[in-house]
């Protein structure tokens, strides 16, 4: 495949915890993400997984730059837009576009759908003020709404309507890569299709590269080319979409993958599951070593110190120092 | 005779916009310890089904409009208030979907866990925070004893619907509804809860009323399913035959537009339009416009729910005309 659009090297994204009110003072930080290097080809879906908390919607956010980074550098066609001066990652937001969970919180109720995605085209003049309605009207086609409802607000429309809103938003100015942030997370079933169908075309007919967040693996699986799973702010697998997804190695994709009910009363019924006690610690005190150990089946002494690399395993990359002695096929 | 048999319920909401018809005559009963699942997507009328049952619809807006619910000989729809004081929270128990907002977040866990006791049972405040010890173990939750001292938001989301459970179990109820549980958990944690009601199940020998949008909770847990859409009942089988031999085209529909259900990057089956506004009044199958199978006599005859076999119901008339 051709070289990467987006490159991640090392991000880390800190929050401080403080403590006081009039004095303020620091206590701790919370490692939303910590030490996450991913690239992403042109054309290419990679799917984000991991529970809340793991730091999936942070790192999201990061790559928008609409959080600080505490370190690592995010390039975009080869431009570090950590370093970039705001008014240059301006600019590259036009190649960079997000499409958020809840459709009902991230449209302006106020506006518009005209004037929401009138809004991107006239901020950044990509099209003379003349030919405005005409591109607005392309827009709400290609994500098959009638241009008849472009002077309507966001809450005469359903859920799966208004994020064809916001997939429109985001497509207004071009751009190269999309980051949707569980965009179908609050859909219902039928609906959750749909939008999921129209992603996959607009890749397709765009040319769009897309980072899909998704706790859902069925999803995930079903529109990603690569997968990569989150825990505590790392990634803990890395591959392609089937082979992570149906061959799982790493412990917690393993407990993931078989906690995801399947629809059919037999499978369901017969399969063993395994059920992960507790919840995940807090990211401000994560465990150390892996920080998977405590609720790990296959935790020996060697897991809890040091720094758990992505090593190179059955095609793909597993952040697991036992993983050769735990293989399952 | 069956513990609950809930016959034409319907329960409409009474709005400046319109009657919406969420509940519009629906029949089912519920055999002691027997779990059943009602599906459907959002507005079909589950949770109201729930809500009706308890008491719990807002009146106004809501009333309900007719039908009855016996349980246990009782009917819940039409019984004095007290009866019905008498029997909620202690024979019949019900979980919400959401544990960040359906705990008081004032009291502390124990004040909250023995509130049913205390109502319900001659029990002295010690017997009952003894109760509520044993209950919060039960449940899975670690140090229950320091616990009962906590507040909710001391706890994680899914720490909370455990709290919730043991509440809702604390009486030892013939009936537990349970409302979506596991919508707003993380997988993992959900396959924790679901364990959990299933083991609470087998010791008390409770009958659970599971409502869900997710097929694949219900294939895992429940006996026989309710598929709703649009207010009414539209299939009614046991799990098994529900997920072999689908019989109503929105059930098929349904199954078909799960991911998981569909090859790799295969374009999605997906159903087209949306589901009806039910304060408009519906033509015949509310189903009809968005349906495959859809003939002129869809539109015109009032569908009504006939059997298959003995325990297999459904509401499609091209189906019961043996046209498809």
């Amino acid at each position: 495949m051709t070289e990467p659009i987006l490159e991640l090297q090392d991000i880390k994204t800190h929050f401080p915890v403080q403590k006081g009110f009039l004095f303020r003072k620091q206590v701790g930080t919370v490692k939303a993400v910590d030490g996450v290097s991913l690239s992403l080809r042109r054309g290419e879906v990679l799917g984000l997984v991991g529970e809340s908390g793991c730091g999936k919607s942070t790192l999201a956010r990061t790559i928008m730059q609409l959080v600080p980074t505490t370190g690592g550098t995010v390039l975009l066609e080869g431009k570090n837009l950590t370093q970039s001066s705001t008014a240059s990652v301006q600019d590259i937001r036009r190649d960079l576009q997000m499409v958020f969970q809840d459709p009902y919180a991230s449209l302006n109720p106020r506006m518009t759908v005209f004037a929401t995605l009138a809004e991107p085209l006239l901020v950044h003049k990509v099209c003379p003020p003349g030919e405005v309605v005409t591109r607005v009207g392309q827009l709400m086609e290609l994500v098959g709404l009638a241009p008849r409802f472009m002077q309507k607000y966001p809450h005469e429309f359903s859920g799966g309507q208004r994020q064809r809103i916001a997939i429109a938003r985001a497509l207004a100015l071009q751009p190269k890569v999309i980051i949707a942030d569980e965009p179908v997370s609050a859909l219902d079933v039928s609906i959750q299709a749909q939008i999921l169908n129209l992603l996959a075309e607009l890749v397709r007919k765009m040319g769009l590269s897309l980072v899909f967040i998704a706790h859902d693996l069925s999803v995930v699986k079903h529109i990603s080319d690569r997968v990569a799973v989150m825990y505590l702010g790392k990634i803990v697998e890395l591959g392609s979409a089937v082979d992570v997804i149906e061959h799982p190695q790493h412990p917690y994709t393993r407990a993931l993958v078989s906690a995801i009910p399947v629809p059919d009363p037999d499978v369901e019924r017969a399969r063993q599951r395994i059920v992960l006690a507790g919840d995940p610690p807090s990211p401000i005190n994560p465990p150390s070593g892996c920080a998977f150990h405590p609720r790990c089946a296959f935790a020996k002494d060697c897991c809890k110190t040091g720094v758990i690399p992505l090593i190179s395993f059955l095609n793909r990359e597993v952040a697991c120092v036992r993983i050769g002695e735990i293989q399952t096929h | 005779m069956p513990l609950l048999t809930v016959t034409d319920l319907r329960t409409y909401f009474h709005t400046r916009n319109g009657v919406y018809r969420a509940v519009d005559g629906i029949s089912f009963h519920l055999d002691r310890g027997e779990t059943l699942g009602i599906v459907g997507e959002s507005g079909s009328g589950k949770s109201v089904t729930g809500y009706s049952l308890m008491g719990l619809v807002p009146q106004p807006p809501g009333r309900i409009e007719g039908g009855s619910a016996l349980f246990d000989g009782v009917d819940l729809l039409h019984c004095p208030p007290a009866a019905l004081r008498a029997i909620r929270g202690k024979r019949i128990s019900m979980i919400f979907q959401d544990p960040m907002t359906s705990l008081n977040p004032y009291l502390r866990i124990g004040e909250q866990l023995i509130e049913p006791l205390l109502i319900h049972e001659k029990i002295s405040k010690p017997d009952a925070l003894k109760r509520a010890l044993a209950m919060l173990e039960a449940v899975g939750i670690n140090d229950a004893s320091s616990r009962l001292r906590s507040y909710p938001h001391e706890f994680s989301g899914g720490m909370r619907q455990r709290v919730m459970i043991a509440m809702a179990l604390i009486t030892k109820p013939e009936l537990l509804i349970a409302d979506e549980p596991t919508t707003a958990l993380d997988v993992t944690v959900q396959a924790q809860i679901l364990e959990l009601i299933k083991k609470m199940q087998r010791e008390l020998g409770m009958a659970v009323i599971f409502i869900t949008h997710d097929l694949g909770v219900v294939a895992g847990l429940c006996d026989r399913v309710l598929v709703m859409y649009a207010g009414r009942v539209v299939e009614s089988a046991g799990t098994r035959t529900l997920f072999r031999q689908p019989k109503h085209p929105y059930t098929i529909a349904l199954q078909r537009s799960i991911p998981s259900t569909q090859p790799k990057g295969a374009e999605l089956f997906t159903i087209p339009g949306m589901p009806p506004d039910v304060s408009k009044p519906i033509n015949g199958c509310s189903f009809a416009p968005r349906c495959a199978h859809a003939a002129d006599s869809c539109t015109t005859r009032d569908p009504k729910l006939a059997h298959i076999t003995n325990d297999h119901e459904q509401a499609c008339l091209r189906v019961q005309a043996g046209e498809l």
